[in-house]
């Protein structure tokens, strides 16, 4: 049921994959002051966009999975979140690998996209024990799905409310996330941007159909031992 | 058309199942027993008629509202008396059944006559952590009647009650009350003597009333 | 509906005059955090923005506390079945408690924030009052709204004292965030509000955001 076309969405995730990071290390140029390092942050933003939009899709889900009841949304609901969590842990590892490099510290407060996705990755770390410290099924997958709709409200809020207030702190230092980016950057930072995203929904239906073949075989061993 | 129509009802707890198959059929003023072991899904049963849990199959009508579509019909016509009282222990019984009474729009002078009627209006005014378990019941049938529900589910109502306790309440929630009863209890003779039709439950499924049953 | 909601803010808060359980705890906290701020900065008196954020942190560490109780009374009865049983209509309940919230937090600034001039502020509260005030009221409304709506969530978990300030916490970051940058032109020697429109506005997005969404989702929380 979760794997239909996944096949050919494989086969555009390695080609797309592959193109970027030849991109990457082959067409892009080296930054004027930072040199080979800057080219992290053709993992590190892509990363965190796809982690953003999975975050928001899980929102999406919960919402069509209180609406119809359909408990196969709320599968989709928690896979999108529980990969946009792992991506999380990338974006804040080569947020940091970042910072250190560019400027000599592991963390800095200056880039509010960086600072307001730790307080959204803070957040949804939460998902896991409550989901799993609430016994009944119907109500574990009810509660977070209501969870993934007030995170994934939360999102965009937190996102401006933080741009706010570093605007008044600290004066936008990085400028190569703004658009102005020159020609062949923007170029593979576009392709990084595809490859992630397909990367993301090739992992995203694996792990559904992986989990739904669980759950059938737990339910025919269930259906074996009862008839026994 | 029965005041209680079951067909088939199911009701899941995740993949173990809590009722299965569970067809029955009340008339206004009958009294159903729901008999079984332990876990056979008899308090699972009374929930899912007092709204509280919604079926998962089957149909099920009380008063002719259907379930789950129409539960939001429920609170006014059924009175629910489970295991908990469901009463604030901080609060006294009179500020209890007010509270009760405010939420079903119940005029207060109805309030004064379940609290006469049930003897405890000598002692409505102390907070509920101060009362015996026999008076705490008491008070908790008083809530379960407030708002005069044509439709009563009990869970063991006679638990905690002392013999002329349970003479008083018999008039309010009993047999000659005339409301349409169903009735959980494992007391099983008294439960067949004063009841119309019986249920009998093992592992969420009918069973039939014998010793079998709580085997 | 505001009949029910009137009934179940006024059982609460009965509750809490006879037990008198979340409010006195959560201004005491408040004002033992300040004693520990004092320790922890080595300060004697704090202005501008460093009060400011002692003061909001400080408020949010002790809104944990009374919405971690929010439900105590349910929880402790035996679950929302009472609720459930009675002909209510979900949202009275969610402004019930959300009511509720707010009036205790109201109670406890009413203490805690002079104790805060008292204790560590500088410059005093007299300059800027009027905005002080407006901006603690679109602050508690966005505390208490999103606080039913975690303490609601949290309410059927195995261990919600703990889930409670990890759901609570990063979702008030904008508020924070607001109501910092708001405070903090109050509480310098000069006082006099700079952009409080912008942050009045973050303030009532996030309100009216949170608050039309709880809304529309507590119904979920509640049926079975």
């Amino acid at each position: 049921m979760y794997s239909k076309g996944l096949a050919p969405l494989a086969a555009a995730t390695v080609v797309t994959v592959t193109a970027a990071l030849s991109m990457v290390f082959f067409y892009a140029p080296n930054d004027a002051d930072q040199g080979f390092v800057q080219k992290i942050f053709y993992v590190h933003v892509p990363m965190a966009i796809v982690a953003l939009c999975g975050f928001i899709a899980g929102g999406v889900f919960a919402i069509r999975h209180l609406r119809s009841g359909d408990s196969s949304w709320d599968l989709r609901s928690y896979v999108a979140i529980h990969m946009s969590i792992i991506l999380g842990v990338g974006v804040l590892v080569t947020g940091a690998i970042w910072a250190k490099a560019s400027w000599g510290h592991w963390w800095v407060w200056d880039e509010p996209v960086l600072v307001s996705f730790l307080v959204v990755f803070l957040l949804y770390c939460v998902y896991y024990p409550l989901r799993f410290s609430i016994e009944d099924p119907g109500r574990q997958a009810r509660y977070s799905s209501v969870f993934a709709i007030a995170a994934g409200a939360f999102v965009p809020l937190n996102f401006v409310a933080v741009r706010l207030a570093e605007a008044y702190t600290h004066p936008r230092v990085l400028s190569q996330t703004g658009g102005s980016m020159p020609g062949d950057m923007r170029l593979t930072f576009l392709v990084s941007i595809a490859g992630m995203a397909l990367l993301f929904v090739t992992l995203w239906k694996l792990e559904l159909t992986a989990k739904h073949a669980s759950m059938q075989l737990k339910r025919l061993r269930n259906r074996a031992r009862v008839a026994a | 058309m029965a005041a209680i129509e079951l067909e088939r009802l199911e009701r899941r707890y995740g993949e173990r199942v809590a009722l299965a198959g569970v067809s029955a059929r009340v008339e206004e003023g009958q009294t159903l027993a729901v008999l079984g072991g332990n876990g056979a899904g008899k308090t699972t049963l009374l929930r899912v008629l007092a709204g509280l849990l919604r079926p998962h199959g089957g149909s099920a009508r009380v008063l002719g509202a259907a379930l789950p579509g129409e539960r939001w019909k429920l609170p006014a016509r059924v009175g629910y008396l489970g295991h908990e009282p469901l009463l604030y222990r901080e609060l006294s019984g009179r500020e209890n059944l007010r509270y009760h009474a405010a939420l079903h729009s119940v005029p207060h002078s109805r309030l004064e006559t379940v609290l006469a009627a049930l003897e405890i209006d000598h002692r409505a005014d102390e907070p509920v952590r101060d009362l015996s378990r026999g008076l705490v019941q008491r008070l908790a049938i008083g809530r379960a009647i407030l708002h005069d529900p044509p439709v009563l589910l009990l869970d063991e109502p006679r638990a905690n009650l002392d013999p002329s306790a349970a003479e008083l309440v018999e008039p309010l929630i009993g047999r000659s009350s005339g409301r349409t009863r169903v009735v959980v209890s494992h007391d099983v003779r008294s439960a067949l003597e004063e009841s119309d039709v019986a249920l009998g439950l093992k592992a969420g499924r009918p069973a039939p009333v014998d010793a079998e049953l709580y085997r | 509906m505001t009949r029910t909601a009137r009934a179940i803010l006024r059982k609460d808060l009965r509750i809490e005059l006879r037990t008198k359980e979340s409010v006195p705890a959560m201004t005491l906290f408040a004002i033992t955090v300040y004693v520990l701020f004092h320790f922890g900065l080595d300060r004697d008196s704090l202005d501008g923005e460093l009060a400011s954020g002692v003061l909001w942190v400080t408020l949010l560490l002790a809104a944990v506390i009374g919405v971690s109780r929010l439900f105590a009374a349910e929880r402790e009865q035996g679950g929302i079945d009472g609720l459930l049983l009675a002909p209510v209509d979900q949202t009275a309940l969610f402004v019930a408690k959300a009511a509720a919230m707010f009036l205790f937090l109201t109670a406890v600034e009413l203490v805690a924030v002079p104790a805060f001039a008292l204790l560590l502020l500088g410059p005093g509260l007299g300059g800027a009052l009027p905005e002080l005030l407006a901006v603690l009221a679109l602050g508690n409304l966005g505390i208490a709204a999103l606080g039913a709506l975690v303490a609601a969530l949290a309410a059927e978990t195995r261990a919600p004292e703990l889930i409670v300030p990890l759901l609570l916490l990063p979702l008030l970051v904008p508020v924070l965030i607001a109501c910092a940058q708001a405070t903090e032109p109050l509480f310098r020697q000069d006082a006099g509000p700079e952009d409080l429109g912008r942050w009045l506005g973050l303030l009532t997005l996030y309100d009216v955001v949170f608050v039309l969404l709880s809304v529309a989702v507590f119904d979920f929380l509640l049926e079975d």
